[in-house]
């Protein structure tokens, strides 16, 4: 999308959203809104319903884990002390138009936030999988069921507190004649160090 | 009389219909379904916690084994969104390259899509037919990438190299003698680009043969026509995209109306069904494999008159030239920075996608600076697809519903991720 028609968009916003608590980001060509999590239904509403704004489809929904992220800003927010945000990505197919909508969720033990499901019927499958991975619970969402794991499965393997060798492993016993389940075997294993570089390096000084 | 009641079936997840791993669990009235529940996640390989724990580089094999029919350009969305992050340009030459390796990948994709639907719903012919041109294809892969299938080709900055000089040539067995593979090597003399040029001249004639032997015929309209109508409105708000949405109307392509790399350099229609069902989205892709091979040719003309570098020369990103880093101390040390450690991309966020043979492929990756993505997410367009199944299904017949998974071209690498 090109910068003058991001603009626009982000002009129509603050008109439309003027009343709202609503920080709002333009970065390499995509535009990002933060918004309060009581906010959300009413906002996600307005996005639908414009006739400036009609954003008809939510493209991707994804949990984000925060919890090891290195400041305490993303891209000039304030995250505070919340581990986990919703990402939306919202397309208008009749304007052409590209949104992002992040929100935290407010209490990190038990994180809920309200489904848009009945905004965007596509968000189903996604706040199943978001629930699955991260355990972020969507009131108000019909069928919230683990998804992508295995039947059974205990924990949110997203987590960044969640190992990336998992907890159990699984394997065929000759003598049960079954699949049986057990504490795994492996030694967890840093295979890349982590690396983040200082702002100036590499930089002399001056 | 006994109480007539709604009884529940299983589905899958073995199932040779199923398209992979796919459980369904049906409600079934007589032969009628009334809710069918997907059960996905038995290919889950949690790919995205994988790649947190990767270099950027590193995990661009994993992209070729998200959705294992359309390799490259799974490549392409990843490697782009690396590129948008660290605001990189990518040399001309490679994304020409790029754009005729996507297209080859759609018509790999809808080729196997076609024969597998065909198959399905009882054509047992097309199938043989498309997995012929599939090889050749397959070829061509293998002749830039050294693989058939997992080609880790696309690099964040441009492509690995640049188009081989000569084919590989086929060797005589002793099933083929002498003649027979002079005759099999006849157009693998020059090129890769003569070998895909001669491909390009073979294929609407294929393309004709599937159409005779779909496309007017009675049982194939039987079993495609009115089934899993989709409207225009519900499709957007259901997530569709790709042949899928365009079936239903919606003239809606990445490649036209968010252009990436050189798409709006080359001349190409977007084709549109009109009622929304399963005959509509054979024709859209039919239609789409035609003009694939439209843009390959565009780009055949384009390369032939303009040789240049194919990668970035920006060694923070990509490897520098082996001879080069041979000789030259910084070279060799940016080489050996670049694959232990990898290259760190700046703070920020980025979502990029492209039109992926399925739909909106996207990337979304939070870096923090890293050498490897804080969070990546994918959007496989097939996730979205595959979640209205019930709504699809519903009121059709158990036989219907194989039609209606072969209409949705599911592929579970990339549902299950």
């Amino acid at each position: 999308m090109t910068d003058s028609r991001v603009d626009k968009l982000a002009t129509n916003l603050q008109q439309v959203l003027s009343d709202q608590q609503v920080d709002m980001s333009h970065a390499l060509g995509e535009l990002t809104i933060l918004i309060h999590s009581r906010d959300l239904l009413g906002i996600a509403e307005t996005l639908r319903n414009h006739t400036d704004l009609a954003f008809d489809t939510l493209v991707d929904l994804c949990g984000v884990d925060y919890s090891e992220y290195t400041t305490n800003t993303h891209a000039g927010y304030k995250r505070g002390d919340k581990r986990f945000a919703v990402v939306y990505h919202l397309l208008s197919v009749k304007h052409n138009h590209r949104l992002r909508i992040r929100v935290f969720v407010d209490d990190n033990e038990f994180p809920m936030l309200d489904s848009v499901i009945h905004i965007w019927p596509s968000a189903n499958w996604y706040e199943r999988e978001a629930f699955d991975l991260f355990g972020i619970v969507f009131n108000n969402h019909p069928d919230l069921r683990r998804i992508l794991t295995d039947y059974g499965f205990i924990g949110n393997p997203f987590r960044k507190d969640f190992p990336l060798s998992g907890h159990m492993e699984m394997q065929y016993d000759p003598e049960q004649k079954r699949v049986i389940y057990q504490p795994i075997t492996i030694e967890p294993r840093e295979i890349t160090p982590y690396i983040i570089r200082e702002e100036q390096y590499g930089k002399e000084e001056t | 009389m006994a109480d007539i009641r709604n009884y529940t079936m299983n589905f899958g997840p073995q199932h040779p219909a199923a398209h992979g791993v796919l459980r369904l669990v049906m409600e079934l009235d007589g032969e009628v379904i009334r809710r069918a529940d997907p059960h996905i996640g038995l290919l889950h390989r949690a790919t995205e916690k994988l790649a947190e724990n990767k270099t950027y580089i590193q995990s661009v094999p994993y992209m070729d084994r998200l959705d294992y029919v359309s390799m490259m350009v799974n490549e392409h969305a990843y490697v782009m969104a690396i590129e948008k992050l660290l605001q990189i340009d990518v040399p001309i030459r490679a994304q020409y390259i790029r754009v005729m390796f996507d297209e080859i990948t759609r018509i790999l994709n809808h080729l196997l899509w076609l024969g597998a639907h065909a198959l399905d719903v009882g054509a047992m012919t097309v199938f043989l037919y498309t997995f012929r041109e599939r090889e050749d294809l397959m070829d061509c892969y293998e002749a830039v990438s050294g693989a058939r299938l997992h080609a880790a080709y696309y690099r964040p900055g441009g492509v690995y190299r640049d188009l081989p000089d000569s084919m590989p040539q086929y060797r005589s067995s002793a099933i083929h003698d002498e003649k027979t593979t002079t005759a099999r090597n006849e157009n693998r003399q020059g090129s890769l680009l003569d070998f895909i040029e001669d491909f390009t001249h073979r294929f609407p004639g294929y393309v004709d043969d599937y159409e005779t032997l779909l496309t007017d015929n009675r049982i194939w309209k039987q079993r495609l026509v009115d089934i899993g109508v989709v409207s225009p409105d519900r499709a957007k708000a259901l997530g569709f995209s790709g042949p899928m949405l365009r079936g239903s109307g919606v003239a809606w392509d990445l490649r036209k109306k968010q252009p990436y790399e050189v798409y709006d350099q080359v001349d190409f229609d977007i084709p549109v069904g009109v009622n929304g069902d399963c005959y509509d989205r054979y024709l859209v892709r039919i239609e789409e494999m035609r003009q694939s091979n439209y843009i390959i040719k565009q780009c055949i003309d384009w390369m032939r008159k303009n040789p240049g570098p194919v990668i970035t020369s920006n060694f923070k990103v990509a490897p520098p030239p082996r001879l080069s880093m041979k000789q030259n101390m910084e070279e060799m040390i940016h080489h050996f920075k670049l694959f232990t450690e990898g290259m760190h991309v700046p703070r920020g966020e980025v979502y990029a996608a492209v039109e992926h043979p399925k739909g909106e492929f996207g990337i979304y990756i939070i870096s923090d600076g890293a050498n490897m993505p804080y969070r990546l997410k994918i959007r496989a367009p097939g996730f979205a697809h595959l979640a209205a199944m019930d709504e699809m299904a519903r009121g059709h017949m158990i036989a219907d519903l194989v039609a209606i998974i072969g209409t949705q071209d599911i592929v579970f690498g990339e549902i299950d991720r």
